[in-house]
Protein backbone atom coordinates (compact mmCIF):
# COMPACT_ATOMS: atom_id res chain seq x y z
CA UNK A 1 0.00 0.00 0.00
CA UNK A 2 1.36 3.50 -0.59
CA UNK A 3 0.15 7.04 0.40
CA UNK A 4 0.46 10.43 -1.48
CA UNK A 5 2.19 12.69 0.96
CA UNK A 6 0.82 15.85 -0.38
CA UNK A 7 4.75 17.03 0.90
CA UNK A 8 6.98 14.12 0.11
CA UNK A 9 4.98 12.35 -2.60
CA UNK A 10 3.87 8.71 -3.00
CA UNK A 11 5.82 6.71 -0.18
CA UNK A 12 5.33 2.94 1.26
CA UNK A 13 3.17 2.45 4.05
CA UNK A 14 5.86 1.69 6.37
CA UNK A 15 6.84 5.20 6.51
CA UNK A 16 3.85 6.30 8.10
CA UNK A 17 1.63 5.00 11.53
CA UNK A 18 -2.17 4.94 11.56
CA UNK A 19 -3.84 6.56 14.72
CA UNK A 20 -7.49 5.32 12.94
CA UNK A 21 -10.85 7.17 12.14
CA UNK A 22 -10.46 11.22 11.51
CA UNK A 23 -13.92 11.72 12.11
CA UNK A 24 -15.22 11.23 15.66
CA UNK A 25 -15.18 14.49 17.41
CA UNK A 26 -13.49 14.39 20.80
CA UNK A 27 -16.30 15.41 23.51
CA UNK A 28 -16.11 18.08 25.93
CA UNK A 29 -14.72 17.14 29.48
CA UNK A 30 -18.02 17.20 31.49
CA UNK A 31 -20.02 15.77 28.64
CA UNK A 32 -21.99 12.64 30.00
CA UNK A 33 -20.28 9.10 30.43
CA UNK A 34 -22.03 7.71 27.41
CA UNK A 35 -20.53 10.27 24.82
CA UNK A 36 -17.10 9.05 25.85
CA UNK A 37 -17.57 5.33 25.75
CA UNK A 38 -18.72 6.33 22.49
CA UNK A 39 -16.07 8.07 21.27
CA UNK A 40 -13.51 5.53 22.69
CA UNK A 41 -14.83 2.88 21.92
CA UNK A 42 -17.59 2.69 19.43
CA UNK A 43 -16.29 2.27 16.04
CA UNK A 44 -18.10 3.04 12.60
CA UNK A 45 -16.18 0.40 11.37
CA UNK A 46 -17.00 1.40 7.11
CA UNK A 47 -17.36 -1.17 4.66
CA UNK A 48 -15.85 1.00 2.02
CA UNK A 49 -14.41 4.73 2.01
CA UNK A 50 -13.30 5.07 5.47
CA UNK A 51 -11.19 8.48 6.56
CA UNK A 52 -7.96 8.23 9.01
CA UNK A 53 -5.58 9.65 10.42
CA UNK A 54 -1.87 8.56 9.53
CA UNK A 55 1.12 10.35 10.71
CA UNK A 56 4.08 10.84 8.20
CA UNK A 57 6.71 9.11 11.07
CA UNK A 58 9.42 7.95 8.60
CA UNK A 59 9.13 11.50 6.68
CA UNK A 60 8.12 15.22 7.25
CA UNK A 61 6.58 14.15 10.68
CA UNK A 62 2.91 15.68 9.45
CA UNK A 63 -0.42 14.18 10.33
CA UNK A 64 -2.77 13.29 7.29
CA UNK A 65 -6.32 12.30 6.56
CA UNK A 66 -6.22 9.68 4.54
CA UNK A 67 -9.57 8.38 3.04
CA UNK A 68 -8.88 4.52 1.80
CA UNK A 69 -11.51 2.16 0.79
CA UNK A 70 -10.93 -0.58 3.60
CA UNK A 71 -12.40 -3.19 0.59
CA UNK A 72 -9.66 -2.62 -1.55
CA UNK A 73 -6.50 0.02 0.01
CA UNK A 74 -7.00 1.79 -2.48
CA UNK A 75 -6.31 5.78 -1.62
CA UNK A 76 -9.06 7.94 -2.69
CA UNK A 77 -7.66 11.66 -1.17
CA UNK A 78 -5.16 12.87 1.29
CA UNK A 79 -4.83 16.25 2.76
CA UNK A 80 -3.05 17.42 5.75
CA UNK A 81 -4.94 16.79 9.58
CA UNK A 82 -4.22 20.81 10.54
CA UNK A 83 -6.08 22.17 7.12
CA UNK A 84 -9.43 19.68 8.52
CA UNK A 85 -12.19 20.82 10.51
CA UNK A 86 -12.94 19.11 14.03
CA UNK A 87 -9.87 16.81 14.28
CA UNK A 88 -8.19 16.22 17.65
CA UNK B 1 -26.15 -44.87 1.31
CA UNK B 2 -27.38 -41.68 2.60
CA UNK B 3 -25.85 -38.76 4.40
CA UNK B 4 -25.76 -40.31 7.80
CA UNK B 5 -22.15 -42.78 7.45
CA UNK B 6 -20.92 -43.05 9.72
CA UNK B 7 -17.13 -42.71 9.53
CA UNK B 8 -14.33 -45.62 10.78
CA UNK B 9 -11.93 -47.93 10.01
CA UNK B 10 -14.98 -50.39 8.52
CA UNK B 11 -16.41 -47.49 6.19
CA UNK B 12 -12.65 -46.63 5.07
CA UNK B 13 -12.35 -50.61 4.32
CA UNK B 14 -15.41 -50.78 2.59
CA UNK B 15 -14.85 -47.74 0.07
CA UNK B 16 -11.39 -48.89 -0.83
CA UNK B 17 -12.95 -52.05 -2.02
CA UNK B 18 -15.60 -49.84 -3.41
CA UNK B 19 -13.32 -48.00 -5.19
CA UNK B 20 -14.34 -45.25 -3.09
CA UNK B 21 -17.49 -45.19 -5.35
CA UNK B 22 -19.91 -45.05 -2.08
CA UNK B 23 -18.50 -41.83 -0.50
CA UNK B 24 -21.54 -39.57 -0.22
CA UNK B 25 -21.58 -35.78 0.09
CA UNK B 26 -20.58 -34.75 4.06
CA UNK B 27 -23.43 -32.99 4.41
CA UNK B 28 -26.76 -32.00 2.31
CA UNK B 29 -27.04 -28.64 0.12
CA UNK B 30 -31.19 -28.02 1.07
CA UNK B 31 -33.24 -25.52 0.13
CA UNK B 32 -34.10 -22.80 2.64
CA UNK B 33 -37.01 -23.51 4.65
CA UNK B 34 -39.36 -20.50 5.43
CA UNK B 35 -38.71 -20.24 8.93
CA UNK B 36 -36.90 -21.70 11.24
CA UNK B 37 -36.36 -21.81 15.34
CA UNK B 38 -33.44 -20.38 15.48
CA UNK B 39 -30.38 -18.96 12.90
CA UNK B 40 -26.48 -18.58 12.83
CA UNK B 41 -25.55 -15.94 10.64
CA UNK B 42 -21.79 -16.92 9.90
CA UNK B 43 -20.74 -20.34 8.28
CA UNK B 44 -17.06 -20.55 9.86
CA UNK B 45 -16.13 -22.68 12.76
CA UNK B 46 -18.20 -20.19 15.78
CA UNK B 47 -21.43 -20.53 13.99
CA UNK B 48 -21.04 -24.24 12.56
CA UNK B 49 -19.88 -25.41 16.41
CA UNK B 50 -22.88 -23.32 17.64
CA UNK B 51 -25.33 -24.92 15.37
CA UNK B 52 -24.24 -27.98 16.75
CA UNK B 53 -24.24 -27.72 19.92
CA UNK B 54 -27.55 -26.02 19.98
CA UNK B 55 -28.85 -29.19 18.67
CA UNK B 56 -26.46 -31.59 20.87
CA UNK B 57 -26.75 -29.51 23.92
CA UNK B 58 -30.09 -27.94 23.56
CA UNK B 59 -32.37 -30.65 21.50
CA UNK B 60 -32.93 -27.19 19.09
CA UNK B 61 -32.65 -29.42 15.77
CA UNK B 62 -34.79 -26.74 13.65
CA UNK B 63 -31.56 -24.45 13.22
CA UNK B 64 -30.45 -23.25 9.35
CA UNK B 65 -26.90 -21.63 9.32
CA UNK B 66 -26.32 -19.25 6.74
CA UNK B 67 -22.91 -18.55 4.79
CA UNK B 68 -22.30 -16.03 2.39
CA UNK B 69 -19.57 -17.92 0.87
CA UNK B 70 -18.55 -21.79 1.20
CA UNK B 71 -17.75 -23.67 4.55
CA UNK B 72 -14.35 -23.12 5.76
CA UNK B 73 -13.76 -19.97 3.05
CA UNK B 74 -13.39 -17.18 5.83
CA UNK B 75 -11.26 -17.36 8.90
CA UNK B 76 -11.48 -20.67 9.99
CA UNK B 77 -9.26 -21.76 6.84
CA UNK B 78 -7.08 -18.90 7.24
CA UNK B 79 -5.31 -19.39 10.89
CA UNK B 80 -2.54 -20.42 11.97
CA UNK B 81 -4.18 -23.45 13.36
CA UNK B 82 -2.89 -23.01 17.35
CA UNK B 83 -5.30 -24.40 20.42
CA UNK B 84 -3.99 -23.41 24.04
CA UNK B 85 -5.27 -22.10 27.08
CA UNK B 86 -2.91 -20.44 28.88
CA UNK B 87 -4.52 -17.58 30.19
CA UNK B 88 -4.27 -15.13 33.44
CA UNK B 89 -7.13 -13.15 33.66
CA UNK B 90 -10.22 -15.85 35.16
CA UNK B 91 -12.93 -15.17 32.32
CA UNK B 92 -10.30 -16.23 29.58
CA UNK B 93 -8.53 -19.07 31.84
CA UNK B 94 -11.92 -20.87 32.44
CA UNK B 95 -13.52 -20.41 28.75
CA UNK B 96 -10.25 -21.36 27.09
CA UNK B 97 -9.85 -24.16 29.28
CA UNK B 98 -13.13 -25.65 28.34
CA UNK B 99 -12.37 -24.80 24.78
CA UNK B 100 -9.07 -27.57 25.52
CA UNK B 101 -11.28 -29.73 26.89
CA UNK B 102 -14.05 -29.67 23.84
CA UNK B 103 -11.04 -30.07 21.61
CA UNK B 104 -9.49 -33.13 23.11
CA UNK B 105 -12.80 -35.18 22.47
CA UNK B 106 -13.79 -33.40 19.93
CA UNK B 107 -13.07 -36.40 17.13
CA UNK B 108 -14.88 -38.56 18.95
CA UNK B 109 -17.87 -36.60 19.20
CA UNK B 110 -18.36 -35.49 15.57
CA UNK B 111 -16.89 -38.60 14.10
CA UNK B 112 -13.70 -36.16 12.59
CA UNK B 113 -10.55 -36.85 12.08
CA UNK B 114 -9.75 -33.09 13.15
CA UNK B 115 -5.96 -34.15 13.23
CA UNK B 116 -5.50 -32.56 16.82
CA UNK B 117 -2.25 -32.71 18.00
CA UNK B 118 -1.15 -31.58 21.27
CA UNK B 119 2.52 -31.03 20.81
CA UNK B 120 2.58 -28.12 23.47
CA UNK B 121 3.13 -24.43 23.29
CA UNK B 122 6.08 -22.91 24.33
CA UNK B 123 5.89 -18.83 25.29
CA UNK B 124 9.43 -17.80 25.42
CA UNK B 125 10.76 -15.26 27.92
CA UNK B 126 13.80 -13.22 27.47
CA UNK B 127 14.22 -11.01 30.99
CA UNK B 128 13.93 -11.22 34.46
CA UNK B 129 10.85 -9.50 34.72
CA UNK B 130 9.13 -11.62 31.63
CA UNK B 131 10.48 -14.66 33.88
CA UNK B 132 8.33 -13.67 36.89
CA UNK B 133 4.52 -12.30 34.23
CA UNK B 134 5.14 -15.49 32.76
CA UNK B 135 5.52 -17.56 36.29
CA UNK B 136 2.65 -16.00 37.49
CA UNK B 137 0.96 -16.13 34.47
CA UNK B 138 1.75 -20.04 34.99
CA UNK B 139 0.62 -20.01 38.48
CA UNK B 140 -2.71 -18.25 37.80
CA UNK B 141 -3.68 -21.56 35.01
CA UNK B 142 -2.19 -23.98 37.44
CA UNK B 143 -4.98 -22.55 40.28
CA UNK B 144 -7.03 -22.70 37.86
CA UNK B 145 -6.51 -26.36 37.32
CA UNK B 146 -4.82 -25.83 34.05
CA UNK B 147 -1.40 -27.57 33.04
CA UNK B 148 1.25 -25.30 32.94
CA UNK B 149 5.42 -25.72 33.15
CA UNK B 150 8.16 -23.14 33.56
CA UNK B 151 11.52 -24.26 32.16
CA UNK B 152 14.89 -22.87 32.29
CA UNK B 153 17.24 -22.36 29.54
CA UNK B 154 18.63 -25.69 29.49
CA UNK B 155 15.01 -27.21 28.66
CA UNK B 156 14.13 -24.95 26.15
CA UNK B 157 17.65 -25.78 24.16
CA UNK B 158 16.79 -29.51 24.91
CA UNK B 159 13.32 -29.07 22.95
CA UNK B 160 13.76 -26.82 20.48
CA UNK B 161 17.68 -27.16 19.82
CA UNK B 162 17.49 -24.65 16.72
CA UNK B 163 16.52 -21.37 18.93
CA UNK B 164 19.43 -18.75 18.94
CA UNK B 165 19.12 -19.19 22.58
CA UNK B 166 22.49 -16.10 23.21
CA UNK B 167 21.11 -13.90 20.66
CA UNK B 168 22.73 -10.55 22.04
CA UNK B 169 19.73 -8.69 22.15
CA UNK B 170 16.90 -10.65 23.33
CA UNK B 171 18.95 -13.85 25.00
CA UNK B 172 16.04 -16.72 25.70
CA UNK B 173 16.19 -17.16 29.40
CA UNK B 174 13.28 -19.96 29.74
CA UNK B 175 9.80 -20.32 28.49
CA UNK B 176 5.92 -21.28 29.74
CA UNK B 177 5.28 -24.41 28.64
CA UNK B 178 1.64 -25.63 28.20
CA UNK B 179 1.82 -29.43 26.73
CA UNK B 180 -1.58 -29.80 26.34
CA UNK B 181 -2.15 -27.15 23.90
CA UNK B 182 -1.04 -27.83 19.99
CA UNK B 183 -2.21 -27.42 16.76
CA UNK B 184 -5.88 -28.64 14.51
CA UNK B 185 -6.06 -29.23 11.13
CA UNK B 186 -8.10 -26.14 10.74
CA UNK B 187 -9.96 -27.21 7.65
CA UNK B 188 -11.64 -30.18 9.25
CA UNK B 189 -12.40 -28.54 11.91
CA UNK B 190 -15.40 -26.77 9.57
CA UNK B 191 -16.16 -29.68 7.79
CA UNK B 192 -16.22 -31.64 10.83
CA UNK B 193 -18.60 -29.47 12.32
CA UNK B 194 -20.62 -29.05 9.55
CA UNK B 195 -21.11 -32.58 9.09
CA UNK B 196 -22.02 -33.12 12.53
CA UNK B 197 -24.66 -30.36 13.15
CA UNK B 198 -26.16 -31.40 9.51
CA UNK B 199 -26.05 -35.09 10.54
CA UNK B 200 -28.45 -33.85 13.42
CA UNK B 201 -30.58 -32.06 11.40
CA UNK B 202 -29.22 -28.66 11.11
CA UNK B 203 -29.66 -26.62 7.55
CA UNK B 204 -26.00 -25.68 5.94
CA UNK B 205 -27.30 -22.98 3.68
CA UNK B 206 -24.18 -21.99 1.62
CA UNK B 207 -24.20 -19.08 -0.70
CA UNK B 208 -26.63 -17.57 1.19
CA UNK B 209 -25.91 -13.66 2.28
CA UNK B 210 -27.65 -12.09 5.11
CA UNK B 211 -28.59 -8.64 3.58
CA UNK B 212 -31.12 -7.22 6.56
CA UNK B 213 -32.88 -8.36 9.82
CA UNK B 214 -36.51 -7.52 10.43
CA UNK B 215 -37.34 -6.30 13.76
CA UNK B 216 -40.93 -5.44 14.65
CA UNK B 217 -41.66 -4.22 18.28
CA UNK B 218 -38.15 -4.89 19.51
CA UNK B 219 -37.82 -8.64 18.90
CA UNK B 220 -36.30 -9.79 15.34
CA UNK B 221 -38.66 -11.95 13.25
CA UNK B 222 -35.94 -13.13 10.76
CA UNK B 223 -33.62 -11.82 8.40
CA UNK B 224 -33.15 -11.18 4.55
CA UNK B 225 -31.33 -13.12 2.13
CA UNK B 226 -30.33 -13.53 -1.10
CA UNK B 227 -32.37 -15.67 -1.16
CA UNK B 228 -35.09 -14.71 0.36
CA UNK B 229 -36.81 -13.53 3.52
CA UNK B 230 -36.39 -16.21 5.94
CA UNK B 231 -37.89 -15.86 9.32
CA UNK B 232 -36.91 -17.33 12.59
CA UNK B 233 -37.34 -16.44 16.87
CA UNK B 234 -33.97 -16.49 17.17
CA UNK B 235 -31.20 -15.44 15.42
CA UNK B 236 -27.37 -15.55 16.53
CA UNK B 237 -24.73 -13.31 14.58
CA UNK B 238 -21.28 -15.18 14.06
CA UNK B 239 -19.67 -13.49 11.12
CA UNK B 240 -15.97 -12.45 12.96
CA UNK B 241 -14.83 -9.62 10.30
CA UNK B 242 -18.04 -8.60 9.23
CA UNK B 243 -20.05 -8.51 12.34
CA UNK B 244 -20.00 -4.54 12.16
CA UNK B 245 -21.69 -4.67 9.20
CA UNK B 246 -24.07 -7.80 9.96
CA UNK B 247 -25.12 -5.94 13.34
CA UNK B 248 -25.29 -2.75 11.47
CA UNK B 249 -28.57 -3.94 10.07
CA UNK B 250 -30.20 -4.17 13.28
CA UNK B 251 -28.92 -0.78 13.59
CA UNK B 252 -25.93 -1.88 16.07
CA UNK B 253 -22.21 -0.44 16.47
CA UNK B 254 -20.05 -2.46 18.19
CA UNK B 255 -16.81 -1.61 20.20
CA UNK B 256 -15.60 -3.51 16.89
CA UNK B 257 -12.68 -2.66 14.02
CA UNK B 258 -11.60 -4.83 10.96
CA UNK B 259 -8.20 -5.60 10.54
CA UNK B 260 -6.00 -7.65 8.17
CA UNK B 261 -4.03 -9.84 9.71
CA UNK B 262 -1.59 -12.65 7.95
CA UNK B 263 -0.32 -15.77 8.09
CA UNK B 264 2.40 -17.61 6.28
CA UNK B 265 3.64 -21.14 5.19
CA UNK B 266 7.20 -21.88 4.23
CA UNK B 267 8.57 -24.25 1.70
CA UNK B 268 8.76 -28.13 2.91
CA UNK B 269 11.45 -28.96 5.05
CA UNK B 270 12.03 -32.13 7.28
CA UNK B 271 11.10 -32.18 11.41
CA UNK B 272 12.40 -29.01 12.62
CA UNK B 273 10.03 -28.16 15.56
CA UNK B 274 7.77 -30.44 17.38
CA UNK B 275 6.09 -27.87 19.22
CA UNK B 276 4.50 -24.33 19.15
CA UNK B 277 6.87 -22.02 19.71
CA UNK B 278 5.99 -18.08 20.18
CA UNK B 279 8.88 -14.93 20.60
CA UNK B 280 8.52 -12.85 24.05
CA UNK B 281 10.54 -10.33 22.62
CA UNK B 282 8.01 -9.67 19.29
CA UNK B 283 5.02 -10.53 17.61
CA UNK B 284 6.03 -14.28 15.97
CA UNK B 285 4.50 -17.88 16.72
CA UNK B 286 5.34 -20.51 14.27
CA UNK B 287 4.69 -24.45 14.87
CA UNK B 288 5.24 -27.14 11.71
CA UNK B 289 2.96 -28.88 9.41
CA UNK B 290 2.73 -32.53 8.56
CA UNK B 291 3.52 -32.03 5.46
CA UNK B 292 6.65 -30.34 6.74
CA UNK B 293 5.67 -26.35 5.82
CA UNK B 294 6.91 -23.87 8.83
CA UNK B 295 3.18 -22.37 9.59
CA UNK B 296 3.48 -18.32 11.33
CA UNK B 297 2.32 -15.37 12.18
CA UNK B 298 2.40 -12.20 13.41
CA UNK B 299 0.81 -9.03 14.10
CA UNK B 300 -2.25 -7.23 12.39
CA UNK B 301 -1.04 -5.01 9.51
CA UNK B 302 -2.85 -2.03 11.80
CA UNK B 303 -5.16 -0.37 9.21
CA UNK B 304 -9.27 -0.96 9.32
CA UNK B 305 -9.62 -3.76 6.46
CA UNK B 306 -12.21 -6.12 4.79
CA UNK B 307 -9.71 -6.76 1.79
CA UNK B 308 -8.54 -10.50 2.89
CA UNK B 309 -4.92 -9.16 2.25
CA UNK B 310 -2.26 -7.52 3.83
CA UNK B 311 0.88 -5.68 2.42
CA UNK B 312 4.99 -5.82 2.63
CA UNK B 313 5.63 -4.10 6.07
CA UNK B 314 4.13 -6.11 8.13
CA UNK B 315 5.47 -9.40 6.29
CA UNK B 316 9.03 -8.05 6.94
CA UNK B 317 8.05 -7.85 10.37
CA UNK B 318 6.89 -10.80 10.82
CA UNK B 319 10.26 -12.18 8.83
CA UNK B 320 12.54 -10.40 10.71
CA UNK B 321 11.26 -11.82 14.29
CA UNK B 322 11.32 -15.29 12.64
CA UNK B 323 15.31 -14.70 12.22
CA UNK B 324 15.90 -13.28 15.23
CA UNK B 325 14.73 -16.32 17.00
CA UNK B 326 15.72 -19.11 14.27
CA UNK B 327 18.71 -17.44 12.71
CA UNK B 328 18.67 -20.93 10.05
CA UNK B 329 15.67 -19.88 8.52
CA UNK B 330 17.05 -17.14 7.04
CA UNK B 331 17.85 -19.88 4.02
CA UNK B 332 14.16 -20.79 3.77
CA UNK B 333 11.59 -19.40 1.07
CA UNK B 334 8.02 -18.63 1.79
CA UNK B 335 5.83 -21.24 0.19
CA UNK B 336 2.55 -18.61 0.44
CA UNK B 337 0.88 -15.87 2.33
CA UNK B 338 -2.68 -15.36 3.20
CA UNK B 339 -4.67 -12.42 5.17
CA UNK B 340 -7.76 -13.13 6.79
CA UNK B 341 -10.30 -10.16 8.56
CA UNK B 342 -10.13 -10.09 12.63
CA UNK B 343 -12.85 -8.61 14.57
CA UNK B 344 -10.60 -6.48 16.97
CA UNK B 345 -12.32 -5.39 20.11
CA UNK B 346 -10.75 -2.66 22.00
CA UNK B 347 -10.01 -5.01 24.94
CA UNK B 348 -8.30 -7.73 23.10
CA UNK B 349 -11.25 -10.06 24.43
CA UNK B 350 -14.09 -11.41 22.46
CA UNK B 351 -17.90 -10.44 22.85
CA UNK B 352 -20.46 -13.55 23.59
CA UNK B 353 -23.93 -12.07 24.93
CA UNK B 354 -27.55 -11.09 24.28
CA UNK B 355 -28.15 -7.64 22.09
CA UNK B 356 -30.82 -4.75 23.12
CA UNK B 357 -32.81 -6.42 20.59
CA UNK B 358 -35.02 -9.65 22.23
CA UNK B 359 -34.24 -12.62 20.50
CA UNK B 360 -30.62 -11.43 18.88
CA UNK B 361 -27.68 -12.69 19.99
CA UNK B 362 -24.06 -11.45 18.92
CA UNK B 363 -20.73 -13.25 18.91
CA UNK B 364 -17.78 -11.66 17.49
CA UNK B 365 -14.39 -9.23 18.76
CA UNK B 366 -12.23 -12.73 18.21
CA UNK B 367 -9.16 -10.47 17.41
CA UNK B 368 -6.06 -12.73 17.35
CA UNK B 369 -7.31 -15.55 18.80
CA UNK B 370 -10.86 -17.52 17.00
CA UNK B 371 -10.10 -20.68 16.24
CA UNK B 372 -8.62 -22.07 19.65
CA UNK B 373 -11.63 -20.93 20.69
CA UNK B 374 -14.16 -22.57 18.24
CA UNK B 375 -15.45 -25.34 20.07
CA UNK B 376 -16.24 -23.21 23.57
CA UNK B 377 -17.21 -19.99 21.77
CA UNK B 378 -20.25 -22.18 20.05
CA UNK B 379 -20.60 -24.36 23.37
CA UNK B 380 -21.27 -20.90 25.08
CA UNK B 381 -22.93 -19.53 22.44
CA UNK B 382 -25.21 -22.11 21.61
CA UNK B 383 -26.21 -21.95 25.75
CA UNK B 384 -27.06 -18.44 25.48
CA UNK B 385 -29.07 -18.33 22.71
CA UNK B 386 -30.90 -21.76 23.79
CA UNK B 387 -31.82 -20.23 27.14
CA UNK B 388 -31.17 -16.59 26.82
CA UNK B 389 -28.93 -15.79 29.40
CA UNK B 390 -24.97 -16.14 29.32
CA UNK B 391 -23.52 -19.05 30.69
CA UNK B 392 -21.20 -18.64 33.90
CA UNK B 393 -18.14 -19.37 31.15
CA UNK B 394 -19.06 -16.71 28.73
CA UNK B 395 -20.52 -14.17 31.57
CA UNK B 396 -17.60 -11.94 31.92
CA UNK B 397 -17.62 -11.33 27.76
CA UNK B 398 -20.84 -8.75 27.63
CA UNK B 399 -21.25 -6.33 25.09
CA UNK B 400 -21.67 -3.77 27.66
CA UNK B 401 -18.45 -3.73 29.35
CA UNK B 402 -16.43 -0.88 27.84
CA UNK B 403 -19.80 1.14 29.33
CA UNK B 404 -18.93 -0.70 32.59
CA UNK B 405 -15.29 -0.36 33.09
CA UNK B 406 -15.62 -4.21 33.35
CA UNK B 407 -12.89 -4.87 30.33
CA UNK B 408 -10.94 -7.95 30.07
CA UNK B 409 -7.28 -6.56 29.36
CA UNK B 410 -5.74 -9.87 29.34
CA UNK B 411 -2.67 -8.48 27.13
CA UNK B 412 -4.04 -5.33 25.59
CA UNK B 413 -3.74 -6.81 22.61
CA UNK B 414 -7.19 -4.92 20.34
CA UNK B 415 -7.53 -2.84 17.72
CA UNK B 416 -4.89 -0.12 19.26
CA UNK B 417 -2.97 -0.66 22.56
CA UNK B 418 -3.85 2.27 23.90
CA UNK B 419 -7.54 2.16 24.42
CA UNK B 420 -7.70 0.29 28.02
Amino acid sequence: MRIPCPYCGERGNEEFTVLGAADPVRPAGDAPLGAWVDYVHQRENAHGPHRELWHHQGGCRTWLVVERDTRTHAVIAVRAARATEGTP
Amino acid sequence: MGHDMHYSVFSLLRNALAGNRLWTPAWRDPQPKPSYDTLVVGGGGHGLATAYYLAKEHGITDVAVLEKGYVGSGNVGRNTTIIRSNYLLPPNTHFYEKSLQLWEGLEQDINYNAMVSQRGVLNLFHSDAQRDAYARRGNAMRLAGVDAELLDAAAVRGMVPEIDMDNARFPVKGGLLQRRGGTVRHDAVAWGYARAADRRGVDILQHTEVTGIRVEAGRVIGVETTRGFIGAKRVGLAAAGNSGRVAAMAGLRLPIESHVLQAFVSEAIKPVIDTVVTFGAGHFYVSQSDKGGLVFGGDIDGYNSYAQRGSLPAMEDVMESAVALFPGFSRLRYLRQWGGVMDMSMDGSPIIDRTPIDGLFLNCGWCYGGFKATPASGWCFAHTIATGAPHPLNAGFRLDRFATGAVIDEKGAGAQANLH
